[in-house]
C-alpha cells in the first residue's frame, strides 16, 4: 500500500498512466497491437517496436530540451540544426550514383554532429553571455537554420547512395532493433549517467529555480547556461543523422520539421515545468514515446496526414488538462472525501456492532 | 494654520497575520513637505498604499479638502489630485518622453491623438520644472535624473494637490538632488502638499517641514523638523528612550580578536554604490556595520564577496591585495556570505534541505564532481543537529520552512564550507525572537572558539551592540566613524548616524 501510494504521488505517475491509457486504447481497437514477430534473421516486428523506433529521434531531442527547460529556458531552434546536421552528413558524403562515398561515413558523421554542438554553442552564448532571451536567442537560428542548410545542399534535396548510411536508422543484420533505438538508448544513459555522476543537473536545478542565489553560493550560472545550449545542440546534430538516414537524403526544407514543438510538448507531458527548476529525464522520454504513439496510433485508426494535427490537439489537450495543477487538487479532494466516507461508513459499521 | 489639506484618521490596515497599520493619523497641509519616517516595515508604504488605493484601508478615515474620499484604485486616487513617484522609475523607457507623460491621458482630436498637442505640452510642463530636453527621443536616451524629473511631470501634470516622493533622491547624485529639491520648492510655493520619504536623514533636515514617525504600523508622532534633534528622532524611530539606551547595552562575554587581521579594505570605492571605506577585520573579530539603509554597508558586504567591483582604493586579505572578480573568488578564500534578502538571493525554494546545504560546498568541489551521498547526509545531519533547525526530514523542501530556520539552514551551507571569514547580512530579520538570540550567540562564538572573523550588519541597534567587539557605522556610503570597548553602544552608533549632532 505504502509503495503504491508513493507511486502514485511520484513525478512519473501521469506521465505513464497518460501512455498506458493510449496503449490499452490501441489494445482494444487496433487489432493486434501488442503482437510482436520474429523474423528469420532474428529481428523484431510489430507495431510497438515501431512506435520505439520512430520515437527515438524525439526522445534524444527532449533529452537536451529538459535540461534547457529546467533552467527556465528554451531552445526552439532544434528542428532547424536537424535539418542543418542532415545536410551536412549527406553533402559530406554526396549523392553519388554508384554509391561510393565522398568522404569516409565516420567523419561525415563526426562533423554532421559537431555542426550540431557548434548550433548549441551559438544558442549558448546569445543566452549565457549575451543574456538575450532564450526564445529569441534561438529563434535566430530556428529562422536561419533551414537557410544555411539549403546553401549547403545548393537548395537540392541530396539523395544518398551509399548503402552503410542507411544502418543509422536501418537494421544492421543480426541485430533485433534498428540501430537509431539503440542510440537513444546509449543518449539516455549517457545522461543519467552524467546526472548520476557530477553534480550538473543539481546546478542546473539551481539556476532554473533561482539565478541569484545560485550565483551567491558561487556557481557558474554562464558556464551553466552554456552548456545545456551546446548539449542540445549536440542532442539535435545526433537526430540529424537519424532523420536524414531514415530517408537517405537530406531535405533542407522538411528535416526535423516541427520537431521543437514535439521535443517541447514532451518535455511538458514528462512533467518538467517551463517556468524551469526540477526536471524529469524519465518523464520526457515516456512523453516522446507517447506523442509517438499517439500518432501512430491516429494513423492506424486510419485519420489522415491532413487532420492528424487536428486530432493529436485534442488529445495533448486531453492530456495536459488530466496533468494539471488543478485536476491534480481535484483528484486529491476526491479521494482525501472518499477516504472520509470511508471512515464515517467504518464508524457507522461499528456503531451497529 | 489653515485647514488641513489631507487627514487621514484611524487608519487600519490587517494583512494576513499582521496588523501593518492601527489606529494611524496623518495630516498634510497645503504648501507643506512632510517627510513619513520608521524603519523597514514600520508602516511607511503600506500607508501610502492606503492613500493612492493600492491597498483597500480596514477602517479609519480620509478626507482630502474637507471632503471624504475613498480612492480603490491609484487611477481614482489620480483623479482625486493624489500622485506618486516611485521609488523605481516607472515609465516605459521603449517610449518618448512625450509619449510617457501623457501615456493613457492623451489629448485626442477627431477621435486621433493629438501628437503635435501631446509634444508641445510636454515640453511646456517640462520647462516649468526647469528640464529642457527633446520630448520626441525615447526615455532610455536620458539619464536617471531626467527620467525622475519626467515621472514628476507626468505626476504634477494630472491636477495634482498631493504629490508623494517615495526615495526619490536613491538614484540621484547630489547634483541632480539639489536640482530635484529645487523642483519640489517650487511645487510647495504653488501650495501643493508633498509627502517625502527618505532614508537620507540629512536630506530630509534639508527640505522638510514636518515629520510624522512610524513604528510597528503605529503612530510615534508627529513633529516641527526645526524642534526635533536627529539623535531624538532616530531614537523614536528604533523605539528607545534616550535615557534607556545606556543601559541596554550590559552585553555578554564578546569574542576578543587576536592581532592578526584577515581582511582590510584602505579607501575602497565601488562606482555608484561605496564612496570610501576603510577597515580592518581581524582574526577572531566579530565587526558590525551599521548605519541606516542605504548606507552602504549591504554594498561593502557584498564588495568583499566579489559581488561589486572594487574601484578605487584597495582590498587585502592576509595582507596580499586581491581582486575579487566574482564570489567564488572570495570563496576560495574562505569567505562566506548570506545575503540580506533570503528568499531572493539565499534559499533556492524547490530544492531540499540537504540540497541547499552542500550547494555552496559543491561548487567549490566543482560541477565535474559529486559529494557521495552518504556524505551530504552527513554533512546535513550534522548541520541540522547543531545549529537545531527544524524539520521534518533532511529532505523536505527548503521553501516549507519558517524564516528562521530557512536562515539556519543558509548559514550552515556556508559553515560547510568552513569559511575563515562569514559575512552575515540581516540575519535576523523576520525571525522569532528565540531565534534571534541563538544566531547572535553563534556569531560570538564561532569567532571566540574558532578563530573565525565574523561581519554583522543587522538594522536592529541592539543586537550589534550586543555582539560586536567593533562597530563599523556608515552614512552616504562612506564610512564615518568605528566605534570600539565602551564607545559602542546604541546611543553612540545613533550620535554617528545623526553626524555628530547630539
Amino acid at each position: 500500500m505504502d509503495k503504491l501510494k508513493s507511486f502514485t504521488s511520484s513525478s512519473l505517475f501521469l506521465p505513464i498512466v497518460a501512455l498506458a491509457v493510449l496503449l490499452i486504447f490501441n489494445g482494444i481497437f487496433v487489432e493486434g497491437f501488442f503482437d510482436i514477430q520474429i523474423t528469420e534473421d532474428g529481428r523484431l516486428f510489430g507495431r510497438v517496436i515501431d512506435i520505439l523506433t520512430r520515437s527515438s529521434s524525439l526522445v534524444i531531442l527532449s533529452l537536451g530540451m529538459t535540461l534547457v527547460i529546467a533552467t527556465s529556458g528554451i531552445d526552439i531552434s532544434v528542428g532547424a540544426v536537424v535539418a542543418i546536421s542532415a545536410a551536412v552528413v549527406c553533402t559530406l558524403i554526396g549523392g553519388r550514383g554508384d554509391g561510393a562515398a565522398e568522404t569516409p561515413m565516420a567523419l561525415a558523421m563526426l562533423a554532421s554532429v559537431g555542426i550540431g554542438i557548434l548550433c548549441g554553442i551559438w544558442n549558448g552564448i546569445l543566452v549565457a553571455k549575451f543574456k538575450i532571451q532564450a526564445v529569441v536567442a534561438t529563434l535566430i537560428l530556428m529562422t536561419a537554420g533551414r537557410g544555411i542548410a539549403q546553401l549547403l545542399t545548393e537548395g537540392q534535396i541530396v539523395t544518398v547512395y551509399y548503402k552503410p548510411f542507411a544502418s543509422i536508422a536501418g537494421v544492421i543484420p543480426g541485430m533485433p532493433l534498428p540501430t537509431n533505438v539503440f542510440i537513444a538508448l546509449a543518449m539516455v544513459l549517457l545522461v543519467v549517467f552524467v546526472m548520476k555522476k557530477t553534480s550538473i543537473g543539481l546546478f542546473i536545478q539551481s539556476v532554473g529555480i533561482n539565478p541569484t542565489a545560485a550565483k551567491y553560493v558561487g556557481i557558474n550560472v554562464t558556464l551553466v547556461l552554456f552548456l545545456v545550449y551546446a548539449f542540445s545542440g549536440f542532442c539535435a546534430g545526433v537526430t540529424g543523422l537519424i532523420e536524414s538516414s531514415l530517408i537517405k537524403a537530406a531535405d533542407a526544407n522538411n528535416a526535423g520539421l516541427n520537431m521543437e514543438m514535439d521535443a517541447i510538448l514532451a518535455v511538458a507531458l514528462g512533467g518538467t515545468l517551463l517556468s524551469g527548476g526540477k526536471f524529469y529525464l524519465g518523464g520526457s522520454v515516456i512523453g516522446a514515446v507517447t506523442i509517438q504513439t499517439l500518432t501512430t496510433t491516429l494513423y492506424a485508426l486510419g485519420v489522415s496526414a491532413d487532420q492528424l494535427p487536428v486530432v493529436k490537439a485534442i488529445a495533448v489537450i486531453a492530456i495536459c488538462l488530466i496533468q494539471s495543477k488543478k485536476a491534480r487538487d481535484l483528484f486529491d479532494k476526491w479521494k482525501s472525501g472518499r477516504s472520509a466516507k470511508a471512515v464515517t461508513a467504518d464508524a457507522k459499521a461499528v456503531n451497529k456492532a | 494654520m489653515a485647514a488641513a489639506l489631507l487627514e487621514m484618521r484611524h487608519i487600519d490596515k490587517v494583512f494576513p497575520g499582521v496588523k501593518a497599520l492601527s489606529n494611524v493619523d496623518f495630516t498634510l497641509h497645503a504648501g507643506e513637505i512632510h517627510s513619513l519616517m520608521g524603519e523597514n516595515g514600520a508602516g511607511k508604504s503600506t500607508l501610502v498604499k492606503v492613500l493612492t488605493g493600492v491597498y483597500p484601508k480596514d477602517g479609519g478615515t480620509i478626507h482630502l479638502n474637507g471632503k471624504e474620499i475613498y480612492p480603490k484604485t491609484p487611477k481614482e486616487a489620480q483623479e482625486e489630485g493624489i500622485s506618486t513617484v516611485y521609488q523605481e522609475v516607472n515609465l516605459c523607457p521603449n517610449l518618448t518622453v512625450a509619449e510617457n507623460i501623457f501615456i493613457g491621458r492623451e489629448p485626442r482630436r477627431f477621435g486621433f491623438i493629438d501628437w503635435k498637442e501631446v509634444n508641445r505640452r510636454s515640453i511646456e510642463l517640462l520647462k516649468k520644472l526647469d528640464v529642457d530636453i527633446d520630448v520626441s527621443k525615447t526615455l532610455d536616451n536620458y539619464p536617471v535624473a531626467i527620467q525622475q524629473m519626467v515621472a514628476i511631470a507626468r505626476a504634477v501634470d494630472v491636477d495634482a494637490k498631493i504629490l508623494i516622493l517615495d526615495e526619490p533622491t536613491s538614484s540621484l547624485n547630489e547634483v541632480e538632488t539639489e536640482r530635484l529639491f529645487r523642483i519640489v520648492r517650487q511645487l510647495q510655493k504653488q501650495g501643493m502638499g508633498i509627502i517625502f520619504i527618505s532614508h537620507f536623514l540629512e536630506q530630509i533636515y534639508e527640505l522638510c517641514d514636518h515629520i510624522t514617525i512610524l513604528r510597528n504600523g503605529e503612530l510615534v508622532g508627529s513633529y516641527e523638523v526645526a524642534k526635533l534633534p536627529r539623535l531624538e528622532l532616530i531614537a523614536k524611530m528604533v523605539g528607545k528612550n534616550l535615557n534607556d539606551v545606556k543601559d541596554m547595552d550590559k552585553m555578554a562575554e564578546k569574542s576578543v580578536p587576536s592581532d592578526e587581521v584577515f581582511i582590510e579594505t584602505n579607501h575602497a570605492a565601488s562606482t555608484g554604490q561605496i564612496k570610501d571605506v576603510s577597515l580592518q577585520i581581524h582574526k577572531g573579530e566579530v565587526i558590525g556595520l551599521a548605519g541606516l539603509l542605504g548606507s552602504g554597508r549591504t554594498e561593502t558586504a557584498e564588495m568583499m564577496f566579489g559581488l561589486k567591483e572594487v574601484t578605487g582604493g584597495s582590498l587585502k586579505i592576509n595582507g596580499k591585495e586581491e581582486k575579487l572578480s566574482n564570489p567564488m573568488a572570495a570563496m576560495k578564500e574562505k569567505i562566506a556570505f548570506c545575503p540580506e534578502d533570503r528568499k531572493l538571493s539565499g534559499i533556492i525554494g524547490d530544492l531540499t534541505v540537504r540540497e541547499n546545504i552542500i550547494l555552496a560546498l559543491q561548487a567549490m568541489d566543482g560541477m565535474f564532481t559529486h559529494i557521495p551521498y552518504s556524505k551530504q547526509v552527513e554533512l546535513a545531519d550534522k548541520f541540522i543537529d547543531k545549529l537545531r533547525i527544524k524539520v521534518s526530514d533532511r529532505d523536505q523542501l527548503i521553501k516549507n520552512l519558517s524564516g528562521g530556520n530557512q536562515q539556519k539552514v543558509i548559514i550552515a551551507r556556508w559553515l560547510a564550507t568552513q569559511p575563515r571569514f562569514l559575512i552575515l547580512d540581516e540575519p535576523t530579520r523576520g525571525i522569532d525572537v528565540g531565534t534571534k538570540t541563538e544566531i547572535q550567540k553563534m556569531a560570538v562564538e564561532l569567532a571566540k572558539n574558532e578563530g573565525m572573523s565574523v561581519a554583522f550588519i543587522s538594522s536592529e541597534m541592539d543586537e550589534m551592540v550586543r555582539t560586536c567587539s567593533k562597530l563599523v557605522v556608515m552614512r552616504d556610503r562612506k564610512k564615518v566613524a568605528e566605534l570600539t570597548g565602551d564607545q559602542i553602544s546604541s546611543e553612540g552608533v545613533m550620535e554617528a548616524i545623526a553626524g555628530g549632532e547630539k
